[in-house]
């Protein structure tokens, strides 16, 4: 109780509180490094082109990506289409319906799945589609990105099912309502905050995914005219691209590794305004 | 030894109602959760268009003898029931009944208040008729002032139907889950401590309230507070360790109680 071990104290609470601030800043700065690196090296290669030309040929200038900006959000779409509603509706059944036991099985599943390398779900869709339908496809490519987002959108759906508190569900089945639609009309009406938030992300998450696009999607340097044909995406693109021997596409590559950031950026803000309730920001 | 035979007077004298049906007739109820044994043998008739209070210490099965009223205990998978359950003459229990049917005849207030965060004030009230089907406007309208009014909140929101449930303070919203449960017109009002997490005025907004429903309504109320039930009730049933041990007039129950336990417990000697 003396003075000196106050001081010491002092200066332990002010050295672990600086450590934790260090490490904070750490958690920012791969951020800003990512995002002003490619600021610097892709800005000047964005033009009004880049957005609305296909590739041209090594050595003539100007062409852009617009197939493969095209092509993410068609491959998200589908994502989208498949990933949602298997997705929310697994969530649903292992927040309000399933008996414990399944659901420990479900979720060790799905936690399972998360962890799945994404290759590996790309070799899958490989067998189970482009194999049987002779070729690489857009369809291959979206369904491998919504088979990825099952999981994921499941679980963060079951995660916030979860924190709607059971007096509102107590309260619907107290009026006589029917289960079905206390879940559809109150539960994940209270919870379509999170819901939308956890879709995002998904589609966020699997956006800037190359390895299973491989040999799904597989890339097109033209525009794909059906979901049968190969599709160009931002990443593949930036993957050949970047891998190539041209300082030209080089700086094309950097420029759409850009643009697939500001992508996830967008949806990551919308995240924040779509979901502001009705009643205006509360929460 | 004579006190163990007596058994808990299970239809008091009421009076004016002396000869009507009960609004709810309990034989040999027993509810347990898995193998913990939460309500034991209680038979009881609860008079309609009455107060009814169900009093006892922490754990003591009354909130479960409310809720297996309108089957809500039901929502735990572990629960059983065995007994049997007349709503005016109805069993509730028969193997064609759904659960759903009996929860609009028997409705429910919570203790801790609970409208719907993503609906106006308006759409809570209306929200068991609309997810129940009922689209006609001039009606949901005449029933969002009527049972707001019941509630003795109209006054207070009238102007602002339409704004959030959850910007009312916390007795209003308590009267509005009233409105809510009232707007699908039950038979019975359950409510499970109503007010034991409001201010001693918007407590007795609601207590007068309840006196009031009664003309049109056969409620039932759980309360911790003693003097609560002593000013609202006509009847008073005293649960202790899942039993019913004495069930009469309330006025019978906090002047001459039959049973020392009884008498033990609304006098604050134990519980």
């Amino acid at each position: 109780m003396t003075a000196s071990n106050h001081h010491w104290r002092q200066f332990k609470n002010l050295f672990m509180q600086g450590l934790t601030l260090v490490c904070a800043v750490l958690v920012v700065l791969p951020l800003l490094l990512v995002f002003f690196h490619l600021v610097k090296e892709g800005f000047g290669a964005l033009n009004w082109n880049f957005f609305t030309k296909l590739p041209k040929a090594v050595g003539e200038p100007g062409g852009g990506m617009a197939n493969a900006i095209a092509g993410t959000f068609i491959l998200l779409g589908q994502a989208a289409l498949v990933g949602v509603p298997v997705g929310v509706l697994g969530g649903v059944y292992l927040s309000e319906y399933g008996s414990s036991k399944l659901n420990w099985w479900l979720r060790f599943a799905a936690d399972i799945l998360n962890g799945v390398p994404s290759i590996t779900w790309g070799i899958v869709v490989y067998a189970l589609m482009v194999v049987p339908m002779r070729g690489p496809s857009a369809l291959a490519g979206g369904v491998v990105l919504g088979l990825m987002m099952i999981p994921l959108v499941m679980r963060t759906t079951e995660e916030v099912l979860q924190l709607v508190p059971a007096g509102y569900r107590e309260a619907a089945f107290a009026l006589g309502i029917p289960q079905w639609k206390t879940i559809v009309q109150i539960v994940l009406r209270t919870a379509l905050k999170g819901i939308v938030t956890g879709v995002l992300l998904a589609l966020a998450r699997v956006a800037g995914e190359t390895a299973p696009l491989l040999f799904t999607a597989f890339g097109n340097l033209g525009w794909a005219h059906s979901l049968k044909e190969p599709i160009a995406a931002l990443p593949l693109q930036i993957f050949n691209y970047a891998i190539s021997p041209y300082d030209d596409w080089h700086r094309q590559a950097w420029a759409g590794a850009l643009v697939l950031l500001l992508l996830v950026l967008v949806i990551n803000v919308s995240v924040r305004f779509l979901t502001r309730d009705r009643f205006g920001k509360r929460q | 030894m004579t006190e163990t035979n007596d058994m808990p007077q299970t239809t008091p004298k009421t009076g004016d109602n002396a000869a009507a049906i009960p609004a709810l007739a309990v034989r040999n109820l027993a509810v347990h959760f898995g193998k913990n044994k939460v309500l034991k043998d209680v038979t009881i008739d609860i008079a309609a268009q009455a107060v009814t209070a169900i009093i006892g210490p922490s754990g003591c099965g009354k909130s479960t003898f409310l809720r297996a009223l309108n089957r809500m205990h039901e929502l735990n998978p572990d629960a059983h029931m065995d007994g049997d359950i007349r709503l005016f003459g109805d069993d509730i229990y028969a193997r064609h009944v759904e659960p759903v049917v009996v929860r609009r005849r028997v409705g429910m207030v919570f203790q801790k208040s609970n409208p719907f965060p993503t609906m106006s004030i308006a759409e809570n009230v209306t929200v068991g008729l609309r997810l129940n089907g009922m689209k006609d406007k001039k009606l949901l309208a005449g029933r969002i002032e009527q049972s707001l009014q019941m509630a003795a909140l109209w006054d207070e929101v009238k102007d602002r139907l339409n704004a959030p449930a959850i910007s009312l303070s916390g007795g209003q919203q308590q009267r509005l889950c009233i409105a809510r449960a009232l707007a699908v017109k039950p038979e019975v009002l359950l409510m499970d401590e109503p007010a034991s997490a409001l201010d001693p005025l918007a407590t007795q907004k609601i207590e007068d309230l309840i006196i009031d429903l009664k003309k049109e309504y056969t409620i039932v109320i759980v309360t911790h507070n003693m003097q609560q039930a002593a000013r609202i009730s006509d009847f008073t049933a005293f649960f202790y360790l899942g039993e019913l041990v004495e069930f009469d007039r309330t006025k019978k129950i906090f002047t001459n109680p039959a049973r020392k336990q009884t008498e033990d417990y609304v006098t604050g000697r134990f519980g």
